[in-house]
């Protein structure tokens, strides 16, 4: 596996802010005030338990649920003031992978691919659309996969179509839901590399969401860790776990042993 | 909480439960109407699921709608010829079947096949996170996904029910032929003798009015599914129910309205 690398973080840019979020469904409260910030070329992983807000919480950013109480900014904008077309250019500049990759099973790879490009921009010609689909393809290892269909392909090559998808539109934000989850140990290695060399190559900020510590070891620069609602304590991976906490010895442990 | 608290509460609840379903409705059927006069217009989209609905179902139409005109004829001519009036075989058939049957088995038929089909795909679509991935992907999906099937359904419909009609006095011909030689063309002229532009319009009415039910409902309860794979059942299966349900009660009301109208 890829040693994360030390990329240019540039501190004096934010590109996600958060403060005192609040998320409840009906009378479960889900977010308890989270505060959080994202720099330009930075890469967090969100860590925690099933069940304790983490997908919620990038749900929130890309707009897709509002927030009860709390300021979301995303690149400069209050993503909860945003609506139609204001809201679709700012989520054309974030990328959202699934926790099941969410393909498209009516089309196959190449028709997944270029949908949301020739959705968004229709003077596109087939030729610029083919292009751009094998570029994407090539930048995750696919490219011979053009013509099939998603209940084809394995669990990976799933995960790795749908970041594909999300790359297609040169995001600079990435947003990842679990996306080693289901996967074996080398396949999950393989993902890790991949959300590395996205960061690298399309030099994007991104939020990983994950309860896999391998996978939040080696891709995230800082690790938040998420307990019930809120963050437990931020760092870099040695700061959250070099602790005498119980909550978080405990969730170190079992990752250990399993 | 004694007994009937419980009780009161479970009521409440549902009835709560009731006027946002009502409200919701509302809100989805509302916005189908503002998105549709909209542009982006996905054409190529409405014209893959008008064949979907169109083609797909024309079989099982042709079908059903030649066993109905033979049906339908068998058991009306006994009650005829008792009163010596079988050469009023084709008028009547005429009207039943251009008035009601035709309309009536095509939309019952395409609120089972094509409501339950939109629901279940629209449902694992949500389940399955395709609609939120549409979502951010910044392309609309309830332009994209629901807008053109509701389309598809309205305007494909109204061309089945006409075409069923058309196959059932077929299948009537075809056993009025078999008792006693008549040419097709006087039988079908026979059968238009007695219905009115007024006929056609209101049948061609229900049909559209049915086809845009077929379509609401079934993209309803799959775009609001819920509850993982159950939730694509249970979508497919509402669909299917609440729209044979609304199918019967606009029937009584376009039929009572039409009714009126003869008198103007």
């Amino acid at each position: 596996m890829e040693k994360l690398k030390q990329h240019i973080i540039d501190k004096e840019e934010t590109v996600i802010s958060i403060t005192g979020l609040y998320k409840s469904f009906d009378e479960l409260e889900v977010l308890k005030g989270i505060d959080f910030t994202l720099f330009k070329g930075e890469n967090i992983a969100v860590l925690g338990k099933s069940g304790t807000g983490k997908s919620v919480l990038i749900k929130i950013i890309v707009g897709l649920l509002k927030p009860d109480r709390g300021e979301v900014i995303v690149l400069g904008q209050e993503v909860a003031k945003l609506k139609g077309k204001a809201l679709d250019a700012l989520r054309l500049r974030i990328g959202f992978s699934f926790q099941n990759s969410a393909l498209y099973d009516g089309m196959n790879v190449y028709q997944n691919l270029a949908f949301p490009l020739t959705m968004n921009f229709q003077n596109l010609t087939k030729k610029q659309v083919l292009y751009a689909v094998e570029e994407v393809l090539e930048s995750v290892g696919l490219k011979d996969k053009l013509k099939q269909m998603p209940s084809d392909l394995s669990g990976g090559q799933r995960k790795r179509i749908g970041i594909a998808r999300t790359l297609i539109l040169k995001p600079e934000i990435m947003l990842y839901d679990e996306p080693t989850s289901g996967l074996d140990p080398i396949t999950s290695a393989e993902i890790i590399d991949l959300i590395n060399e996205v960061q690298e190559q399309y030099n994007t900020s991104s939020v990983i969401i994950t309860h896999d510590l391998t996978c939040a070891k080696n891709t995230g620069n800082r690790i938040a860790m998420m307990f019930e609602g809120k963050f437990l304590k931020t760092g870099t991976f040695n700061e959250v776990f070099d602790t005498d906490d119980e909550q978080l010895k405990g969730f170190y442990n079992y990752n250990f042993i399993q | 909480m004694s007994i009937f608290g419980n009780k009161k509460y479970i009521l409440t609840r549902r009835l709560d439960d009731y006027f946002i379903g009502v409200h919701n409705a509302y809100t989805f059927t509302a916005r189908f109407f503002k998105e549709v006069f909209r542009k982006p217009f996905h054409w190529r989209e409405v014209v893959n699921q008008f064949f979907e609905v169109g083609l797909k179902s024309l079989a099982l139409i042709s079908l059903t709608g030649f066993i109905v005109g033979i049906v339908f004829t068998k058991q009306s001519r006994p009650s005829l010829e008792d009163f010596g009036a079988t050469s009023w075989l084709p008028s009547l058939i005429g009207i039943a079947i251009i008035k009601a049957l035709g309309p009536l088995v095509t939309a019952l038929i395409c609120a089972g096949k094509v409501g339950s089909s939109i629901g279940a795909e629209l449902a694992s679509m949500r389940v399955t996170e395709q609609i939120d991935a549409m979502e951010v992907s910044a392309i609309n999906p309830f332009k994209y996904l629901v807008v053109s099937r509701v389309v598809a359904t309205t305007l494909a419909i109204p061309i089945l029910a006409l075409y069923c009609s058309f196959v059932s006095l077929y299948g009537s011909y075809v056993n009025v032929h078999a008792e006693e030689t008549s040419s097709m063309v006087s039988f079908y002229q026979n059968a238009f003798k007695t219905i009115s532009f007024l006929d056609i319009a209101t049948a061609v009415i229900k049909t559209v009015v049915y086809g845009f039910t077929i379509g609401i409902v079934g993209c309803y309860k799959g775009y609001n599914a819920t509850q993982g794979t159950r939730g694509v059942g249970k979508a497919a299966n509402q669909a299917v129910v609440l729209a044979m349900f609304l199918i019967f009660i606009e029937e009584v009301i376009i039929v009572q309205i039409s009714n009126w109208l003869r008198y103007f």
